[in-house]
């Protein structure tokens, strides 16, 4: 039998040696971590463009880059963070690891087609990144029309790497649903579903209805600047708003596809070290399904000021507050689920905590947003890059580290290092919240978005805004820093660290190749946690 | 590993499937959601058509009367024929027929070279008139202002059609070698039906766009 070798710690590290077994893997759990690796690495690049912006903006006035190079600086900012890091971060990094193995599955349902998933993104990265050398891009992520028709540089290729990279998503989220669908383990029935499966299954949705809408976008745009089609240009009667409404008809879903997913990780992280049944589970694997639903018809309060019209302006806008129905019941049942729980405060529950108060934040703020009158005065001002801000990095970075040190014992085989964790939890905390609240109010008093300089009386702010991006990169550094030496240092970590119930935590740590060492199967729904007695609390620093 | 690996018929399933039937449903589902991403990309075109053929109406109807028809439905005979040929393949994988397979896919591919052979013409006809895309655009015969579009779009719509139909003619030749190779046997017919799938669609696509854009004028 095959598992003889298990017994004597066979894993999916160690299943097969050297590089070319990790290049030529089918298997879920490494295509997963070579995600995380490469992400990362787009984190670090995208995070140091973001020091740069900060700097620049540190004092009014030109500080360190001119106008022109600026542009291009936030632009490779969003481009990276957007396409590169917070899309494929929580989907098709921990994802991939995690969700196999919650449903009880050897492996994804295509795994050839998971591993050209992987690849397709980094040809689409590194095609997307070759525009640094070329000349470089001054769009904005969001490439406007008609500027991004007519401004020179490498425009195509940034384009077309985002188009590649469409691909991967698409063929992810297809991956998933199948997986999810075909490969449950006996007795896993859809009321028994973790949540974190349940909120991948809606951003699976999203990536493949939303997704080919931005391929075919992009792909115009190619043509409008290669053959002059024109469908977008105004000078041969294109009509510039429309290569607006095909954007956002992607990107608005697109943010659900970043924030649906540490919603899912959240839902396994509070019920795990609260010690209660998640409270609301049909409500919440739900609501995941009403916010995917929802996303595909506010894309229009991106376009307020357009002029798309008044009765557009009113329709979206009411439709755009309806997301935060959802979003609240989502809140409410997390909150619910700690009260008279048994909390321990452990790193990822921290994390998952900080999302709690960012992602408020960032939800509520969309509301002001959502809201015409004010919107027309909050338009294109620091106050809009707040919000999403809060919202994508206090959301789904949040949720990524929520994640990565909540599966990090499964992943590796040992315990990361808990006062590290918990260190840089504390200083990305403070550095996000001194960073990016300060823009808030200057957005509010007017400081226009995607200008390398400002007025003199916003010079406080941004100053505290810099000193706070100082902050978050420490945190971050520090959290690297921490899991890196938790793989030397950590102590052994057992099955089932955090006894959490859920499948992945029924087979070794780490896992051996085909994931478990007899099929699973499932008699219960994985919420069924009690408080246990002689728990330490966990003080949280 | 003997009680990982079932063997069906001379077909072994992939490792983490319980039998062939459940992979090859699951690849089934897999296609029709990628059909799904197909539709979501060119419904994004169509949407473009619609909302300019609702602005400029008399344009469109001006425009599309340049257009040759006989070579659209004859372009449409042949791609219909197409999808009864590719039927006929599938079928024949299914009994595990090898020669019919093949005979099927190569009167489809014959097929989809007589499509883009008729293309062909009707691109080349149209580029000497200088009836280019948008900003291209150098005819004076055709007097609307806004014409330029209509062909932007014919082009841009049509000529992602036609990356499809070669798309579709790499994959029969890969289906044409995994049948010389006995590949696919009654056990085991999975990519034979799924191109068959995704042919489906590119007719399907073609039956739209026809209409749409021959027949307005």
């Amino acid at each position: 039998m095959a598992h003889t070798a298990v017994a004597h710690g066979d894993n999916y590290l160690n299943h097969s040696h050297g590089m070319m077994s990790w290049l030529k893997t089918l298997d879920h759990k490494r295509i997963g971590l070579m995600y995380l690796f490469t992400v990362l690495g787009y984190f670090l690049i995208g995070g140091l463009f973001a020091l740069l912006i900060r700097l620049e903006l540190m004092f009014p006035g030109q500080t360190l880059i001119d106008p022109n190079t600026y542009n291009k600086v936030f632009t490779y900012h969003g481009a990276i963070m957007v396409f590169m890091v917070i899309i494929p971060a929580i989907p098709a990094a921990l994802g991939n690891f995690v969700l196999p193995m919650m449903l009880g599955a050897k492996d994804v349902a295509f795994p050839r087609l998971n591993l050209a998933s992987y690849y397709i993104y980094v040809f689409g990265a590194l095609f997307a990144t070759s525009a640094l050398f070329f000349g470089g891009a001054d769009t904005g992520w969001t490439f406007y029309t008609p500027y991004s028709i007519r401004t020179s540089g490498a425009v195509i290729s940034v384009i077309f790497g985002a188009f590649i990279m469409g691909f991967s998503s698409i063929l992810t989220g297809l991956n998933f649903i199948v997986t999810i669908h075909k490969l449950r383990a006996p007795g896993l029935s859809w009321a028994r579903l973790p949540l974190f499966i349940w909120a991948s299954y809606a951003t699976s949705i999203i990536q493949i209805l939303a997704t080919p809408v931005l391929a075919i976008t992009l792909l115009l745009l190619i043509f409008e600047r290669v053959f002059q089609v024109g469908i977008f240009d105004p000078k041969i009667g294109g009509d510039p708003v429309l290569f607006q409404h095909f954007f956002w008809f992607y990107s608005h879903p697109a943010v659900y596809i970043m924030i649906l997913p540490p919603m899912g990780v959240i839902s396994e992280v509070i019920p795990v070290f609260s010690r209660k049944p998640i409270f609301g589970y049909k409500a919440i694997a739900y609501s995941s399904f009403g916010i995917a639903l929802i996303a595909f018809v506010v894309w229009g309060h991106h376009l307020f000021v357009s002029g798309q019209g008044e009765l557009a302006n009113f329709v979206f806008s009411l439709l755009t507050m309806l997301v935060a129905v959802p979003t609240g019941v989502k809140v409410f049942s997390w909150v619910g689920t700690m009260y008279k729980g048994s909390i321990r405060l452990n790193a990822p529950m921290l994390y998952a905590l900080g999302f709690l108060q960012l992602f408020t934040i960032g939800g509520l703020t969309g509301v002001f947003l959502a809201t015409l009158a004010i919107d027309v005065h909050l338009t294109d001002t620091y106050f809009v890059i707040a919000h999403f801000h809060y919202v994508m990095v206090g959301g789904a970075l949040m949720g990524l580290l929520a994640g990565m040190h909540y599966w990090f014992p499964k992943m590796t085989g040992k315990m990361y290092l808990e006062k590290g964790a918990r260190i840089s939890f504390w200083w990305i905390l403070a550095g996000f919240n001194i960073t990016f609240f300060p823009q808030f109010i200057v957005g509010a008093q007017g400081m226009p978005r995607r200008y390398h300089d400002y007025l003199p009386e916003f010079s406080t702010l941004n100053l505290l805004s810099t000193v706070g991006s100082w902050f978050l990169a420490i945190g971050f550094f520090w959290a690297a820093i921490n899991l890196w030496r938790s793989l030397k240092l950590g102590e052994k970590a057992g099955d089932n660290p955090w006894n959490a119930l859920t499948l992945e935590w029924q087979s070794p740590s780490p896992p051996p190749h085909e994931n478990f060492l007899v099929e699973p199967v499932v008699t219960t729904w994985p919420y069924e946690y009690k408080a246990e007695a002689g728990l330490t609390p966990v003080r949280p620093w | 590993m003997s009680s990982t690996h079932i063997t069906t018929g001379g077909y072994q399933h992939a490792h983490h499937y319980k039998s062939a039937g459940d992979e090859f449903e699951a690849s089934k589902q897999g296609m029709w959601l990628f059909m799904v991403t197909e539709v979501l990309m060119f419904g994004g075109l169509f949407v473009a058509y619609t909302m300019f053929r609702a602005m400029y109406p008399e344009m469109f109807h001006e425009a599309s009367k340049h257009l040759a028809v006989n070579l659209g439905l004859t372009n449409t005979i042949i791609l219909i024929t197409s999808s009864l040929t590719m039927v006929l393949a599938v079928i024949a994988s299914q009994k595990g027929q090898k020669g019919r397979i093949l005979l099927h896919l190569g009167l489809t591919f014959l097929l989809s070279c007589g499509f883009l052979v008729v293309k062909y013409f009707e691109y080349s006809g149209k580029i000497h008139h200088g009836i280019l895309p948008g900003g291209l655009f150098t005819n004076t015969e055709i007097t609307h202002p806004k014409a330029p579009l209509f062909f932007s779009l014919y082009y841009v719509m049509t000529g992602i059609h036609a990356f499809h139909v070669i798309v579709g003619m790499g994959l029969m030749v890969w289906l044409a070698v995994r049948t010389m190779r006995n590949e696919f046997s009654p056990a085991f017919y999975t990519p034979v039906e799924l191109v068959g799938f995704y042919w489906h669609f590119v007719d399907m696509v073609w039956i739209f766009l026809f209409p749409l854009m021959y027949l307005v004028g």
